[in-house]
């Protein structure tokens, strides 16, 4: 008997209609896609992705070059060198982000003092040569000044975390 | 000019005419396939498929054209080179010429043959020699492997699809495929006959090598199976072959099964569509098929294909000819008789 039940419904294909109709309800299910460059998804206010430095509201720099990213970074993409400033606040002559290395944990922005070094919001930095991946302070402050606004407001969102 | 038709040369241009008629528009057809395949399978997984090149993405498959065109032909050191050149065009070309015999319409078939189904049949075990040429001629492992699972598959499933046809033939009395399509004009043999039609769909899968039976090109075993080593121009002609046979297959089902250019019921509301396009309409709706059955089942296992081909398909469909010849000798209903 079990043999003939067996047989039968092997016989009528049920497993195999029953697969096609759940096929068929999702084609007709809206879709998941999103239109990439026309649409982005939605990113976390802790979301890490390129990183900047950031300046005070008078335009000073933030970085006291206290080297706590440097000594942190785990994969040592930071190189930092400084000297006293003329006015003698300590300042980095050079602040240098090899973004091959990094490796996008978030531990700079976390060892930092002055909220100075930062990850932002954006991901779209592909380059066409790996130079161009090399960081110096310039292209960092310069970052800093891009993405201020929406630096701020993801600092003040993640705060009540911290 | 009637009478100049009627000479050699004229009647050479004609054939001519009427075989770019068709092949041309076979041709977008194909180039289409390969679009609604990925729509369809985008669709069934949740994606939107090509949307970007042209509206709705309906230049992607020019454009997929237009790189294939501009890749390097790479032919292997150890290859047969004239033959590694000449298999995609023999499945090609293949491919193209079983069309010859499949009328779009009442008597529009460029040669209205008596034998047509045995045309299709010998034109389509003649599709194993590309794949095995191909396989063979690569001088290369994967696609030697590929080149054997597949023409032992096309062999097994041609038997149970001769059986599938001798069937529909008893019914018909002719081997004429316009024959066949007007013996249906009271009922389609989809409905009498409805578990040869299953039997037969399946086993066009596995003729043309589609999902749920595509061992001669399973990605995650043997690669891409007989066609792993060829690129560019002659990796595009074994691709459109492919979907050639799937659209000649598609058109076969349509003829044996499911009334050719017939309008459904023979009622008003359909026959105001014409025969061709009425017969592109069930091309295409096989073809939804084949893309749905691709977007939801496994691969089978090379023992389980080679399983239902000869321990399933085979007996069931001796048994259902034997029955079908005995209803039919019972009540007197043998055309011809």
């Amino acid at each position: 008997m079990a043999f003939l039940d067996r047989t039968a419904r092997a016989l009528l294909l049920g497993e195999l209609v029953s697969g096609m109709a759940l096929t068929l309800r999702y084609f007709f299910k809206p879709k998941a896609t999103l239109n990439y460059p026309y649409e982005k998804g939605p990113i976390s206010p802790r979301f890490k992705g390129e990183h900047a430095l950031r300046r005070y509201p008078n335009g000073e720099e933030r970085c006291i070059a206290c080297k706590l990213c440097e000594a942190v970074c785990p994969a040592q993409a930071i190189t930092i060198e400084a000297e006293p400033r003329e006015d003698g606040s300590r300042r980095t002559t050079r602040y240098d982000i090899d973004m091959t290395k990094c490796i996008y944990c978030g531990l700079c922005e976390e060892a930092c003092p002055v909220d100075a070094i930062v990850e932002g919001p954006n991901f779209e930095f592909a380059t066409e040569t790996r130079e161009e991946l090399m960081y110096d302070k310039h292209r960092l402050l310069a970052n800093g000044d891009r993405w201020e606004p929406e630096l701020a407001r993801r600092l003040e969102l993640d705060a009540p975390y911290r | 000019m009637i009478e100049f038709l009627k000479t050699p040369a004229g009647f050479a241009i004609l054939t001519l005419v009427q075989a770019l008629s068709l092949l041309v528009p076979l041709l977008i057809l194909v180039a289409y396939l390969t679009y609604a395949e990925r729509k369809v399978l985008g669709a069934m997984q949740l994606r939107k498929g090509p949307n970007v090149v042209g509206p709705f993405g309906l230049f992607q498959p020019f454009a997929d054209a237009i790189k294939m065109l501009m890749k390097e032909t790479i032919i292997p050191t150890g290859a047969n080179r004239a033959l590694f050149i000449m298999a995609p065009m023999l499945t090609f070309s293949l491919a193209m010429i079983a069309w010859a015999v499949i009328p779009v319409n009442d008597g529009w078939a460029i040669a209205d043959i008596n034998v047509g189904v045995l045309y299709l049949f010998a034109i389509s075990s003649l599709g194993v020699y590309g794949i095995i040429i191909a396989g063979w001629a690569s001088n290369s492992k994967y696609p030697f492997m590929g080149a054997l699972r597949s023409a032992a598959q096309m062999v097994s499933y041609e038997v149970s699809m001769g059986f599938v046809m001798v069937t529909v033939l008893l019914c018909v009395g002719s081997l004429n495929l316009n024959d066949i399509v007007t013996a249906q004009t009271r009922l389609w043999f989809a409905v009498p006959l409805f578990p040869m039609f299953v039997i037969f769909f399946i086993s066009t899968l596995a003729e043309t090598n589609r999902s749920p039976f595509d061992l001669p090109e399973g990605e995650s075993e043997i690669v891409a199976g007989f066609f792993v080593e060829y690129s560019s121009m002659s990796f595009a002609l074994f691709f459109l072959g492919e979907y050639a046979n799937m659209i000649l297959m598609a058109a076969m089902t349509t003829i044996l099964f499911l009334g050719g250019w017939l309008a459904p019921f023979g009622i008003a509301p359909f026959t105001w569509l014409p025969g061709p396009l009425w017969f592109f309409l069930k091309i295409c709706a096989v073809l939804f098929v084949f893309l749905w059955v691709r977007a939801t089942f496994p691969r089978y296992r090379y023992d389980q294909l080679m399983r239902l081909g000869w321990k399933v398909f085979l007996p069931f469909s001796l048994f259902y000819l034997v029955l079908v010849a005995g209803v039919l000798l019972a009540f007197g209903w043998l055309p011809n008789a």
